[in-house]
């Protein structure tokens, strides 16, 4: 049962990964001058928008949502416009956030806000993936009892979440650095420490879970 | 309650980092050895041909000079474009100059005059009058400037019997004391006063230039310097200045004459602000005119004009020039054009280039031997090199000069690049290192740090214990050994090492005897794992790199900014944040009592996110009162930071005024609504009387005094008296009201208003509190702030061995009003009276900026005082510890404020102006504006250390809140409103968790300290030493210094506070029930 678990996540993940390597890979082909530091909001939109599709693909493939009471297509329907508001919201949470840790207020909103949209895929569109729509379902996951109540899937959403956030925030440690890099420019730090953070995500989290099974006691569906 | 335990320890802290701080210093800061010998007409420098005398051998060029000193007149000052039709308020205001150059480039010449930095006036005088180049050590000494003793221009023009007259700017006056044939000094020291000394000169100087009694005549104007300083140099009396600057040099041109020689030079520049101070290219680049009627240039033009001239170099040329020695410690190189070539044979008493340049050199070269011999600081090779270099040019140039051949245009060159491979030696090398004291500092820093750890982890047990005496015995024991030991092998005890090797030695002691007393298991390195301190780790780093530093501002409030954040998340990661899910019934029973109700839990969660909410705009809002470097290119400084009298736009400054006004008004009233909130304001007593008639009237003096300072000065003509008076009475008047405020404060710490009651017996209903109607609160809160059951119940605690009950007794009993605030009552009142203080000594507009500490500190407190209840609600937790998190927050809050209210870690941006709040004229002694100085500097530093107790008392008074909530469900409610009476019961615990504040807010300040020295030492031949790490390293040891004795005094108010209530007790219990 937990090699079963574990080995799906696992590819699971690995599908993901791929996806942001071709989210790279693709655009050189296809846009003129592409390069990630050069267009860096197309990369940054390619990456948004792979994660985003691969993201819901495999966990409606793999039915890993939570179960709905209700089969009929209007609460489906009203499920789903649900999240896609509560999507937008958190876009508009994290550009507020990025912007009182110091982020310029109005130049540059296109890329704070694009940032948001990068940031809200990497967490808050899993948590909808996972979860549903449920704030309150959201909150108990990250807590110490939220760890040992759900699943193995809650265990990778906590990971991953947590390694793209802290992946951003230390992102933002170069900007100050005289170093002249075109990587210190706002956003391409941060987008790419987030990035980063996720992949690490990613991988860490079979690891950790196959590390720790033992401690882990999940509710088996 | 152990109170002297706690202020010896705390002393004994303090003064072991001092010392860590007085060592590194010691070796860190650079020293330059003076070289006081002098050099006269009678000198016969090393290689020259036997009895030939060097200096003076012929006539001078010129028989006088009239030396004008423009401070600050920057480079593009003197500048004059022509095309340019719209010129700004400094721009194209001193045609006389470009004139005379372009109209008689013979005559005159206009060059940069590059200064050495620090660009201080008192620190540019010696430049330019002894040749030497300044060390950073010298910038201190700005206010009290002493006499040099090295070797130097005016002295050598007064040997050679010149009479040199003097008048303007009174620091020469004190740098030659009795140099001058006569002296005519005006008062420096104000800065606000932009005509005393140049009019003072303007009556004198003509005068003195048509009579004859006078070979040198040197004139400092103060004008542009005060009044770049009061306006900047974009503004109209900028502009007034330098014209009338252009008609003195015009008037003094016109007076000259053949044999005289004109020299006007700026000592520095300035900033865009008009402040100076610092490295860069705006502060150094000064201008220099020179004019004769006689002929000045003999040099044919095409021989390469120098671009920039160093300040030093002056000191040559005017010597040589005017035929005195040169000084004998001068670095300086002759300004070549200046003299004839060899082969016009035009002046036959001038010395030619090449024999005024090898006079030069061998000047040069004898006093290089001269430092060599008595410093080793110079490194050998270097020396080595020099010295190879001199013999050759020497052996070339004498075998020239025997032959009779001219010399090579080679040797000019090669002679000039040994004079300047010198100045780089000596540069260079002047910053001289003490690496055995540095690591001697950063030990002792380093073991005071891990004593604060220690210690803040087992205060309990340290109190309990008594580490402290033989600890400090034995370090003493073993500074007196190494004072004496040294004494004996040296013949010299130093203080220094005698107090490294004590503090050591005391360190080690007290760490060991800890060690033994400390049961298993309490210390262990996994403590330090913690979020908040991986953040402080963060900070510190971040003391490590110049970038951070330039942008420490920023830097310090995203960490704030995560670490505020984490507060939530953590709370909710253990859980604590939302009320348990009803469908933990199904789970295991026993993981947290099932008993807290959700609506408590959930009203206390939305408090706290509002508090954060509070907190973060705050933060950002803050970002906004941010002063910038000069590294930072495009950052424009805060409006808020220019007082009010700058502004030109009158609306701006109604704006600006009215805001500073509501916020200061914002300020008193939150103070004294949260006084009366807590019943602290009932009754009589001195320290009510501070709170409630003092500080309003303290701020209504505050803001007449803006509105009489904001007042434009051409505009109230007729008051102008009033106004001057005005000036000096209120700023004094509200520093005398918040002084006797802290004084009676001090006094009678107590805000606790006692009512006897008949007893109750009577039955009758409580008879209404005296201040209802006055504030109009409604009577089910005063039931919670008069605290009348409480001191019931603690003598009921304290009778409990007494036979009979007070009730049944029919002894009056006694309300307490304020009893439940009684410690942080005075010290909120202290912060507030203090607060007031120090904003009069910041720019009018910086009230918002002190309104917003006022109102993130409270939001951290809440933040602090939310999550112990919500943890404590559901994991009871006693004790009254401090975590870190909060404590890390606190200290980081104080260098967030201290970057929004406009300070910056370097010495030009020191606000000067707060030393003329209230002595518009200036002042006689130096100790009351370096204070007031400090005092403006270092605000946010002391508000925060000051408040620092107030961490430990505020989740106690926030008790009353949750009790309310709770009381619905739960029915114990009287029994817990102990609120601050709580640490009078455990007075173990209060003491030890005092203790472990104190120690821990020490050790955040501390662990900061010990980076900004790591950076330092460590990266001492960077790039950036002096211009960012060794200031920073000055500002933080100095903020540590002066938070550390305002965080002494708040504790030692608390202590007083104990005592006080102790002797309240003592006077109220009956004797035969204690």
């Amino acid at each position: 049962m937990w090699d079963v678990e574990i080995r799906g996540m696992t590819s699971a993940h690995a599908i993901i990964a791929a996806s942001i390597f071709m989210a790279t890979v693709i655009p050189v082909v296809l846009v003129d001058n592409f390069s990630v530091y050069g267009t860096h909001l197309v990369w940054l939109y390619s990456v948004a928008c792979s994660v985003a599709v691969v993201n819901i693909a495999v966990f409606w493939l793999l039915g890993i949502s939570p179960p709905t009471k209700k089969n009929t297509l209007n609460y489906k329907l009203s499920r789903l416009i649900r999240s896609c508001v509560y999507f937008v919201l958190s876009c508009l949470f994290f550009h507020a956030v990025v912007v009182l840790y110091g982020a310029p207020l109005i130049e540059s909103a296109l890329e704070t806000f694009s940032l948001a949209v990068l940031l809200s895929t990497l967490t808050t569109l899993r948590c909808l993936c996972i979860l549903g729509p449920n704030v309150q379902a959201w909150i108990r996951v990250f807590s110490r009892d939220g760890w040992v109540a759900m699943s193995v899937w809650d265990t990778s959403l906590q990971i991953t979440s947590s390694c793209s956030i802290v992946g951003a925030w230390f992102g933002a440690f170069p900007i100050p650095l005289d170093w002249d890099r075109p990587w210190q420019v706002w956003p391409i730090s941060c987008s790419l420490g987030a990035t980063g953070g996720f992949l690490t995500g990613l991988l860490a989290a079979p690891l950790w879970i196959r590390w720790h099974r033992k401690q882990l006691t999940y509710k088996l569906k | 309650m152990k109170r002297l335990p706690i202020l010896l320890l705390l002393l004994w802290l303090c003064s072991v980092f001092y010392v860590g701080i007085f060592l590194f210093v010691g070796g860190f800061l650079l020293v330059r050895l003076e070289v006081n010998r002098t050099s006269s007409c009678a000198d016969v420098l090393p290689p020259g041909t036997s009895g030939n005398r060097d200096f003076c051998l012929k006539e001078p060029r010129f028989r006088r000079a009239v030396i004008l000193i423009v401070d600050a007149l920057k480079a593009d000052f003197a500048r004059y474009d022509p095309r340019n039709t719209l010129p700004r308020p400094f721009e194209n205001k001193l045609p006389v100059l470009d004139e005379m150059a372009s109209s008689r480039p013979s005559h005159a010449r206009l060059y940069t005059f590059r200064a050495d930095p620090p660009t201080t006036t008192m620190q540019r005088i010696k430049g330019f009058t002894t040749g030497s180049l300044p060390t950073f050590i010298d910038v201190g000494n700005n206010f009290a400037s002493s006499a040099i003793l090295e070797d130097n221009l005016v002295r050598q023009l007064g040997q050679a019997g010149k009479r040199v007259v003097f008048m303007g700017d009174d620091t020469w006056v004190s740098l030659f004391p009795g140099g001058f044939h006569r002296s005519l000094p005006f008062p420096s020291f104000n800065v606000k006063d932009l005509h005393t000394v140049d009019n003072g000169i303007l009556q004198n100087i003509f005068p003195i230039l048509e009579g004859n009694d006078w070979d040198v005549l040197i004139a400092h104007f103060l004008g542009v310097d005060h009044c770049g300083h009061r306006f900047g140099p974009d503004h109209p009396a900028m502009a007034e200045k330098l014209t009338q600057m252009d008609g003195v040099f015009r008037s003094v041109i016109q007076r000259l004459q053949n044999d005289t020689l004109l020299v006007v030079l700026g000592d520095h520049g300035m900033t865009d602000t008009g402040d100076h101070g610092g490295e860069s290219q705006k502060e150094t680049d000064a201008a220099l005119f020179l004019y004769s009627s006689s002929g000045l240039l003999l040099a044919p033009s095409s021989q390469v004009e120098p671009e920039v001239v160093p300040q030093t170099d002056l000191v040559p040329t005017l010597a040589l020039l005017l035929g005195v020695p040169i000084p004998y410690s001068s670095m300086g190189q002759v300004l070549l054009p200046l003299f004839p070539l060899n082969t016009t044979l035009g002046v036959p008493l001038a010395l030619s280039q090449e024999e005024a340049l090898w006079i030069n050199v061998k000047q040069v070269n004898r006093f290089l031997e001269t430092y060599s011999n008595m410093a080793t600081d110079i490194p050998a090779d270097s020396l080595w090199h020099l010295r190879a270099h001199f013999s050759q040019l020497s052996s070339q140039y004498l075998s020239s000069v025997h032959t009779g051949t001219p010399l090579p245009p080679a040797l000019v060159v090669s002679m000039q690049e040994y004079l300047s491979s010198v100045r780089e030696t000596c540069r260079a090398s002047w910053a001289r290192f003490n690496p055995v004291k540095m690591a001697c500092g950063l030990l002792v820093l380093c073991g005071a740090c891990a004593v604060c750890y220690v210690l803040s982890e087992l205060s309990s047990v340290v109190l309990r214990a008594g580490v402290l005496k033989p600890a400090v015995l034995g370090g003493l024991a073993a500074g007196l050994a190494v004072a004496a030991v040294r004494l004996f092998a040296l013949g010299s005890a130093e203080a220094s090492w005698g107090l490294g090797a004590a503090a050591l030695g005391s360190e080690l002691l007290f760490l060991w005897r800890t060690w033994r007393a400390c049961p298993r298991g309490r210390l262990s390195p996994r403590g330090l794992l913690t979020a908040p301190l991986l953040l402080l780790l963060l900070r510190c780093a971040s003391l490590l790199s110049d970038s951070y530093i330039i942008s420490e501002g920023r830097v310090v409030t995203f960490l704030l900014f995560t670490l505020g954040v984490y507060v939530p998340v953590c709370l909710n990661w253990d859980g604590f944040l939302v009320p348990a899910p009803p469908a933990d019934a199904q789970k295991p029973p026993g993981l947290h009592s099932p008993t807290v109700p959700p609506s408590t839990v959930r009203r206390e969660s939305t408090f706290l996110l509002v508090c954060l909410s509070v907190l973060v705009s705050c933060l950002y809002l803050s970002l906004s009162f941010h002063n910038c470097r000069e590294e930072q290119g495009s950052c424009q400084p805060s409006a808020f930071l220019m007082p009010l009298s700058r502004l030109q736009d009158s609306r701006v400054r109604n704006v600006h005024y009215v805001l500073s006004l509501v916020a200061l008004s914002a300020w008193a009233f939150l103070l004294h609504h949260w006084l009366r909130h807590y019943g602290n304001l009932n009754g009589s007593g001195v320290a009510r009387f501070s709170a409630r008639c003092l500080l309003p009237l303290a701020s209504v003096c505050m803001g007449l005094h803006w509105a009489v300072s904001a007042a434009p000065e051409d505009s109230f003509r007729n008051l102008a008296e009033l106004i001057g008076l005005a000036r000096v009475v209120m700023p004094r008047v509200s520093f005398g009201l918040l002084g006797l405020g802290l004084l009676l404060l001090w006094l009678d710490p107590l805000m606790v208003y006692l009512k006897s009651r008949g007893p109750p017996s009577s039955g009758g209903p409580m008879p209404p509190p005296r201040y209802r109607a006055s504030t109009g609160i409604s009577p089910q809160a005063e039931l919670h702030h008069l605290v009348p059951q409480l001191y019931q119940r603690i003598r009921q605690s304290l009778e409990d061995g007494s036979a009979l009950g007070a009730e049944s007794d029919g002894r009056p009993a006694v309300e307490a009003y304020g009893l439940g605030t009684v410690y942080s009552a005075p010290l909120v009142l202290l912060c507030g009276l203090l607060g007031l203080m120090l904003l009069l000594l910041h720019p009018e507009g910086m009230a918002l900026a002190f309104l917003m500490l006022l109102l993130q500190a409270t939001a951290l407190l809440h933040l602090h005082a939310s999550t112990c209840t919500l943890s404590s609600l559901q994991s009871h937790s006693s004790g009254f510890s401090v975590p870190w998190t909060p404590v890390v927050l606190w200290s980081l809050a104080a260098s967030q404020f201290f970057h929004a209210t406009g300070h910056l870690p370097t010495f030009p941006s020191i606000q000067w102006g707060a030393a003329f709040v209230g002595f518009p004229q200036g002042h006689a002694g130096t100790v009351l504006p370096a204070s007031l100085v400090t005092l403006n500097t270092f605000t946010s530093h002391i508000l925060f250390a000051v408040a620092c107790p107030l961490l430990l008392f505020w989740p106690l008074v926030c008790e009353v809140r949750r009790t309310r909530s709770g009381r619905s469900v739960a029915g114990e409610d009287g029994d817990d409103v102990a609120m601050e009476m709580k640490l009078r019961e455990n007075p173990q615990q209060f003491s030890s968790a005092l203790l472990q504040l104190a120690v821990r807010y020490l050790l955040v300040s501390g662990a900061q300290v010990l980076a900004s020295v790591c950076a330092a030492a460590f990266l001492r031949r960077h790039l950036m030493v002096w211009k960012v790490f060794a200031p920073k390293l000055m500002f933080e040891a100095s903020a540590f210094v002066v938070s550390s004795v305002f965080l002494l005094f708040g504790i030692a108010l608390v202590l007083r506070v104990d005592v006080a209530v102790a002797c309240l007790f003592h006077r109220l219990l009956p004797e035969n029930s204690r």
